[in-house]
């Protein structure tokens, strides 16, 4: 449902007193040690601002890092911070508004996308995707979220997935199977891997789901989808359901351990790698009794241990690193060791690595269609950056970044070609 | 009661008291919050979590190579005003003297002539940093009353030790008691605003430092 002023969307039909209530519960729920250290150490220096590629393209201030947790801030300061009480009783710190958290939706979601450069700059070492993520957690529960993100909420609430019911994903795997020529397990009792996908495979990338099948079917493994858990893109990490998150990543691992699986292989999905690579075990409150890669680790280490080979290519190639996966996740050597098995020169772009510019539609950006002109904004940025390298390839290895990617070529009539690395290895497999 | 004796004592005293009390209850306030303990595996080879923290608080000493042109002055002038106060509180026989009756350990002062030349510097700084928080739409933006106070405590100090020295504007004592009035409220206020920053700048870097040599990134 749209508001009367356009730029927030609102769900639910409760008094505003409640939405502020909502979200200011919510926000400060699972305060923890980091995320009050990171709220409390800001110095209003600023820097953060030349980090962040909505900043950057736009210079409008508002998209400084820091002015998007504002009414967040003073939330902390009235409910959790150790001055709370005196700062509630005097009025030294104005309460949230209603009006405020309806301004800010369109800071906290439609730009940012939480991919953390800004952490790069900030001298105090703030991990403001972080404290975003949080923030978001109080406008999902304040019904104040923009509303494709809440219909992507309520499918795969429903579904199990914001692309497909869960029925569906047999049929699903069956024509991707007769298109491509693999074949693909689904729905099997045992299995050392269950593989999962991500929206992004389920509708414009079916390509992604037969190489990987043909990846696992040449190293012999023994390994399945399970339509009780086989979307890991998690809707509720992204949005702020805490709730989903929980329900969709017990989906995939619950499914795992029952199947006796020991490895849970992601999809080329960043925040997929974010919700269960990082996020999972907290729903369990202990390690967990498996491995949970993202596919492009997964083929360097199959490249490596030489369980697979791969013709090389002998093109020159430039990579984008999606932020979850490279600055939030670590794999920043993986992709290239993939790369250079490919035998690809990689000519790097000039941000490139941890300290690369997200492609504009991360953290369910790409789904929302009013920040469709700014994410065209950083596509330019990123196109620049792509095109002074001269490189012929162009790779990534998310699925939602080329999406991203793709709808800015295209707005730009842009001729470059955005290539999985997936699907890379998967065509030029050596016997 | 003079204002000098007044400043030196009970104010002085009072104002100790609040900054050590205030500091204390806001970091334990903020340590003491329940730690959510993060489950997952860590990355083969990656550091440890506390090599990482310490990692983290040496690197944010300097910005990273794509940032060092556009912080270029706002890294510069910081360094200048920090280094510069340093230089002034420990390094003026006055303050030494005033330190070793505090802490009962002292250090050989820097001749007078050297922290002053310093304190100019620094007063300099700090002017430049006002004039770019209120001249820079980012800045202006971000900055509240509490950080034009912050501002405030810090330069009246440097100021009032300057016209104290130099016998400017009125008597002696009367400028060396608004100059220890001055750090009174640089104190008082201390713990409640941001320059907080000088103790939790390393809890703050550390636990991002910790969180990132876990998933094996180099931040």
């Amino acid at each position: 449902m749209t508001g009367a002023v356009a730029a927030f969307d609102h769900q639910g039909e409760v008094t505003n007193e409640q939405r502020v209530q909502s979200a200011l519960r919510a926000f400060v729920r699972e305060f923890g040690v980091t995320s009050a250290l990171h709220m409390e150490s800001c110095v209003h220096c600023g820097m953060y601002a030349e980090a962040c590629h909505f900043y950057v393209v736009t210079g409008d201030a508002k998209y400084t890092p820091a002015h998007k947790l504002e009414p967040f801030r003073r939330a902390y300061q009235r409910e959790v911070g150790p001055f709370a009480a005196v700062a509630r009783t005097l009025g030294l710190v104005a309460p949230v508004t209603i009006s405020e958290l309806q301004q800010w939706q369109e800071l906290v979601y439609d730009s940012c996308t939480m991919c953390g450069r800004c952490t790069l700059v900030c001298p105090m070492g703030i991990d403001i995707a972080e404290l975003i993520k949080e923030a978001r957690h109080g406008l999902f529960k304040a019904g104040l979220i923009p509303e494709r993100l809440a219909l992507m909420d309520r499918t795969a609430d429903k579904w199990g997935s914001p692309a497909t019911p869960a029925e569906d994903l047999p049929d699903i795997l069956h024509d991707v199977a007769q298109q491509y020529g693999v074949t693909i397990p689904c729905n099997l009792d045992r299995a050392d891997i269950l593989m999962t996908v991500a929206p992004a495979e389920l509708g414009d990338h079916p390509k992604s789901i037969a190489a990987t099948a043909k990846i696992l079917n040449r190293i012999g493994a023994n390994w399945t989808m399970h339509q009780s858990g086989f979307d890991a893109s998690n809707v509720g990490f992204n949005d702020g359901d805490a709730r989903l998150q929980e329900k969709l990543t017990r989906a995939i691992i619950d499914t795992a351990l029952r199947i006796g699986a020991t490895i849970v292989l992601l999809p080329e999905c960043g925040h997929a790698y974010g919700a269960a690579r990082w996020e999972a075990a907290k729903w369990y409150d202990k390690p967990l009794p498996l491995r949970i890669l993202h596919v492009t680790e997964f083929l360097a280490e199959l490249l490596s241990s030489g369980r697979i080979r791969v013709r090389p290519i002998g093109d020159t190639a430039t990579y984008h690193d999606p932020c979850q996966i490279v600055r939030r996740g670590g794999l920043e050597q993986a992709a290239r060791q993939v790369l250079a098995a490919l035998g690809l020169q990689l000519i790097e772009l000039k941000d490139h690595g941890v300290n690369g510019f997200c492609c504009g539609g991360g953290g369910g950006v790409v789904s929302i269609a009013r920040a469709t002109p700014l994410r065209h904004k950083v596509f330019e940025l990123k196109r620049r950056q792509v095109e002074d390298t001269g490189a012929k390839r162009f790779l990534t290895s998310c699925g939602q970044c080329r999406i991203t990617l793709d709808m800015g070529a295209k707005h730009a009539h842009w001729e470059q070609k955005v290539e999985s690395l997936l699907e890379l290895v998967a065509d030029n497999l050596a016997d | 009661m003079e204002l000098l004796d007044f400043a030196r004592g009970p104010a002085l005293q009072f104002a100790m008291a609040v900054f050590a009390a205030g500091a204390v209850w806001r970091l334990l306030g903020i340590l003491l919050l329940p730690r959510t303990g993060d489950r997952s595996a860590a990355r083969i080879g990656a550091p440890s979590r506390l090599v990482g923290a310490l990692y983290v608080i040496v690197r944010r000493l300097w910005p990273r190579r794509p940032f060092l042109q556009v912080t270029l002055f706002a890294t510069i002038n910081s360094y200048v005003f920090h280094i510069g106060l340093a230089i002034v509180v420990f390094g003026l026989a006055p303050h030494v003297l005033f330190l070793r009756s505090l802490w009962g350990i002292s250090w050989p002062a820097l001749p007078s002539n050297v922290v002053y030349g310093v304190a100019i510097l620094t007063l300099a700084s700090l002017l430049a940093a006002l004039a770019r928080r209120v001249s820079h739409p980012v800045l202006r933006l971000l900055s509240g009353p509490g950080d034009y106070l912050s501002w405030l405590v810090t330069t009246l100090p440097v100021a009032t030790g300057l016209m104290a020295t130099s016998h400017l504007g009125a008597r002696y004592e009367t400028l060396l008691a608004i100059h220890v009035l001055s750090v009174c409220a640089l104190l008082i206020w201390f713990p409640f605003g941001k320059l907080m920053h000088s103790f939790l700048f390393a809890f703050s870097r550390g636990a991002m430092g910790a969180r990132f040599s876990h998933r094996g990134v180099s931040i």
